[in-house]
């Protein structure tokens, strides 16, 4: 019981260096705190990247890729535009996500909804009126969507299918209908070109001078809906419920497979709006790459937002924003060519996800640990 | 003992889980030659602080000595180069794995690797202590007690001669209890140390030299056995005196609410885990379902409430002016639209009774959320209910936000009995309700049951502890591996007559006796 000796033999046996422990929950102004040391960081870390291969000044790199969102009203509305269209399609996945259907055929449910807005507008533009057409659009899209998502949702209620080798392959099904029918339409031309170039049938009307303002509103209405549907609907709930537990749905009499169905109608349903409001009020036109990889980008925006909608229009903004920066970079600087740029987005995405780890735990040294020891 | 080097030596051990703190301060000592038995309720520290001497945790503040000389470990490899493994509650075995295979699995042995050596030190070891296990047999063919025996002779294999053993008798039968305990014994004469984790007072009399008791993380202090009762142990383990007498009110007009009749299920491996089960549930009175584990109770449960497809058979629910009801090929929603209020508390709290993520609203919410006709949900209601039932109950939460799953076994159970009772169920089916509680909230749990049971509600009690068995039901099926092996008066029937029709079947496979 000598606890001289303890404390020696304390001295000489070995203590973890380092240990990690869960925190308990931390004021908010130190987590956001810890992210935007992050951010700093990572702006560190790319600055020495920068220097060091290209010799460029790292801060006038830094202004340039601000630029690429805040250089001009037009610049900055466009960053939302494309901000918009992300958190349409993060929006759209997140119900599916929360219910763990992995539903990686957003990209496809977009092109299917893209598809049938383009089909009524080169078949029907001409015969309907605008007020006619606009909504008709509307529905052929949801439905395109709705039915892209329904197919591999049937198959797991059904049989139970792997719902993200389906989804998966379902996207490149649609983008080679896409391909396909982009090609007989545009016949021996080099492109499509815009549909109904000269009537504009089908078009979006210019709101404050863009034809996309329909579009951020269409999202912003859609991101509320959806964070209303999450949070308060019995819908909702049970959503949350199948997610977490299938035997506790079973348990209370969710029918899982009837919920696993209409859920993805409603995530493919908004992909098909995100779909339209692509091909009417931003591109006028349709090709395989008209969801432009958001569809598999939103699954990163929605996962890091942990299905909060709110969350997911600034982590939309922040990757939107990196990515006009990086092609700003890319077109100013002979040096960083898109590739550079590119690491340089990955340098800063890099240190926000890192930073998650420290909001939650903890590094406990070895030093500190003994001066624990000595308090008690 | 008192000149004598302990084997271990915890001192001023301290671990926290974020606010919780699972040990405060804790000291323990274990000697060669003893079996040391660490008593208390649930939610105590007992499995932490061994988790620590295992390597599983690594302590916030303490030190750990182990034959006089401090060491840190780090890692469950750390604690087996110094002699210390320990046998968990849930076993970590490979199924399709034979048992030497487990043994050895993770062994970095010099030399060509020779599986004939292996079985033949396993069969050395088996002999050494008395153990009955075949090195060549597959887990997935084994029984809970054969598992069990393979995680001992696992860690004897890797040369521990200091043993953990969590809640080792919570699976087996009182007759593998007994042969387990003169393994004990045998291990104990070769001088090996042992710790068994456990909070049942009868075992700790049976087996061990010394008891160790926590409370709340805390240390009380240890006893020898023979200069203790089990009066001493529970005002130990507890802070005050718990009278041990159930209550067992008499029952009161007893009609049939459901009827069984020649019930066999299937299972999708082709397994027949219900047999032609025939009995009814009658109402004002709690029906007892004993048997080893996995012997048909959750089948027959899941197809009471419509959770499990059957085979063959029926199952009738009774109304009061005595028209019956077909309750097999009805899920869960369609039995409740039927207008039959039926409660289940499941075995799997956290995996299909609650949701562990969710918060006590959420969960209460689970049995009430179509009410009304409105798309969104009305967490007013539950809301109100959940407050009910943590001030009823005493449910130790910080909020009504906190998740379940963050809250300790005991109060888990309440969360989900409370709202069970709340559906003001005529049918209210139990599976291990009291599993892993601690003394205080099992009594709770009697209560609460034994109060159904006045109101007239039809009680089923599926239970492990025998005697809880025979003190609380009024009727006690005995199932064994599907099989109806009786029904007898809970009122006269004796403990070792249930052990026995528990085993009966069984029998025949089992070696009939230890030499």
């Amino acid at each position: 019981m000598s606890t001289e000796a303890e404390k020696k033999s304390s001295e000489a046996a070995k203590v973890p260096f380092v240990r990690i422990a869960k925190r308990t929950a931390l004021p908010i102004w130190k987590s956001w705190g810890i992210r935007l040391l992050s951010v700093l960081l990572a702006l560190i870390i790319s600055a020495l990247f920068i220097f060091s291969v290209t010799g460029l000044d790292p801060i006038a790199v830094y202004v340039v890729m601000w630029d690429g969102t805040f250089k001009s009203s037009y610049s900055f509305i466009t960053t939302l535009r494309d901000t918009a269209m992300l958190l349409c399609i993060s929006v759209a996945l997140a119900p599916a996500f929360r219910m763990k259907f992995w539903n990686i055929g957003a990209e496809g449910q977009v092109l299917a909804g893209g598809l049938c807005t383009a089909l009524v507008m080169i078949y029907l533009g001409n015969l309907l009126p605008q007020w006619l057409l606009l909504p008709l659009m509307f529905v052929s899209a949801v439905a395109g969507g709705a039915l892209w998502a329904f197919i591999p949702a049937w198959f797991k209620a059904r049989w139970n299918t792997n719902e993200t080798l389906f989804t998966l392959m379902m996207n490149y099904v649609a983008i080679n209908i896409v391909d396909c029918l982009t090609n007989i339409w545009r016949g021996a031309k080099s492109s499509m070109g815009n549909i109904n170039a000269s009537t504009q049938a089908g078009w979006f009307p210019l709101i404050f001078g863009y034809r996309f303002t329909l579009n951020i509103i269409i999202v912003a209405v859609l991101s509320v809906g959806m964070y209303m549907y999450l949070r308060f609907t019995k819908h909702g709930y049970e959503i949350a419920v199948i997610g977490e537990s299938e035997n506790t749905a079973k348990y209370i009499g969710i029918n899982v497979r009837k919920v696993v169905v209409r859920t993805m109608l409603l995530s493919g349903a908004i992909c098909g709006i995100a779909g339209f409001i692509t091909v009417a009020g931003k591109n006028m036109t349709i090709s395989s790459g008209t969801a432009e990889g958001f569809g598999f980008t939103a699954i990163i925006v929605a996962w890091l937002a942990k299905f909060n909608p709110g969350y997911m229009a600034l982590i939309s903004f922040l990757l939107i924003f990196l990515q006009k920066g990086a092609t700003q970079i890319a077109s100013s600087y002979a040096a960083l060519n898109d590739y550079a740029s590119s690491i340089v987005t990955g340098i800063i995405l890099f240190c926000i996800l890192g930073s998650e780890f420290f909001v939650n735990y903890s590094l406990i040294f070895r030093g500190k640990h003994q001066k624990g020891g000595e308090k008690a | 003992m008192d000149n004598i080097q302990p084997a271990v030596k915890m001192c001023g051990i301290t671990k926290r889980f974020g606010t919780v703190v699972a040990n405060d301060n804790c000291t323990l000592e274990l000697y060669r030659g003893e079996i040391l038995a660490l008593l208390g309720e649930n939610g105590s520290g007992k499995t932490t602080l061994m988790n620590m001497l295992a390597g599983i945790y690594y302590p916030d503040e303490g030190q750990i000595f182990v034959d006089g000389k401090e060491h840190s470990i780090r890692s469950p490899k750390d604690a087996l180069d110094l002699g210390i493994g320990m046998i968990h509650q849930h076993f970590k075995l490979v199924d399709v794995l034979t048992a030497a295979e487990n043994i050895v699995l993770g062994l970095h042995e010099p030399g060509r690797f020779d599986m004939k050596a292996v079985s033949a030190k396993v069969r050395a070891i088996c002999d050494q202590y008395g153990f009955d296990v075949d090195p060549d047999m597959k887990i997935y063919d084994m029984s809970v007690s054969q598992k069990q025996t393979v995680e001992i002779v696992k860690v004897l294999y890797r040369g521990a001669n200091i043993l953990i053993l969590d809640e080792p008798t919570a699976v087996l039968t009182p007759q593998e209890t007994d042969t387990l305990f003169n393994v004990l014994r045998n291990m104990r004469r070769s001088g090996k140390a042992i710790v068994i984790i456990t909070h049942k007072l009868h075992e700790v009399l049976d087996v061990s030299d010394r008891v160790a008791v926590l409370r709340k993380g805390v240390f009380v202090g240890s006893v020898r056995t023979q200069d203790t009762s089990i009066g001493e142990m529970t005002n130990m383990m507890v802070g005050h005196a718990v009278t041990l007498n159930i209550d067992r009110p008499a029952v009161k007009d007893p009609k049939s609410r459901i009827e069984v009749k020649d019930l066999t299920v299937i299972s999708e491996d082709g397994i027949k885990k219900l047999d032609d089960v025939s009995f009814d549930i009658r109402t004002g009175e709690i029906l007892g379902i004993a048997g080893i584990s996995g012997c048909g109770q959750k089948e027959l449960l899941e197809a009471i409430a419509g959770l499990q497809p059957v085979e063959s058979g029926s199952v009738e629910y009774i109304t009061d002016d005595g028209s019956r009801e077909q309750l097999l090929g009805r899920n869960p929603l369609d039995i409740a639209q039927l207008g039959v209020s039926l409660s289940f508390v499941p075995e799997d709290r956290l995996g299909m009774g609650l949701v562990g993520s969710m918060d006590l609203t959420d969960n209460m919410m689970l049995r009430s959320f179509r009410n009304g006709h409105s798309i969104f949900a009305d967490r007013k209601a539950p809301k109100q209910l959940a407050e009910r039932v943590v001030d009823k109950l005493n449910v130790n939460t910080p909020g009504l936000s906190t998740p379940v799953r963050k809250l300790s076994g005991g109060n888990v159970q309440k969360v989900l009995v409370g709202r069970e009772i709340a559906a003001a169920p005529t049918v209210l089916l139990t599976a291990y309700a009291v599993r892993g509680l601690d003394i205080n909230s099992s009594y709770m749990i009697y209560d609460l049951l034994n109060r159904q049971k006045e109101k007239g509600v039809a009680v089923v009690y599926v239970g492990e502890d025998l005697d809880v068995l025979v003190e609380l039901c009024d009727r006690i099926m005995v199932l064994c591996a599907g099989h109806m092996n009786g029904m007898v008066d809970g009122r006269s029937a004796s403990k070792n007559d249930i052990g026995l029709m528990m085993t009966r079947l069984a029998k025949k496979e089992e070696k009939t006796d230890e030499h």
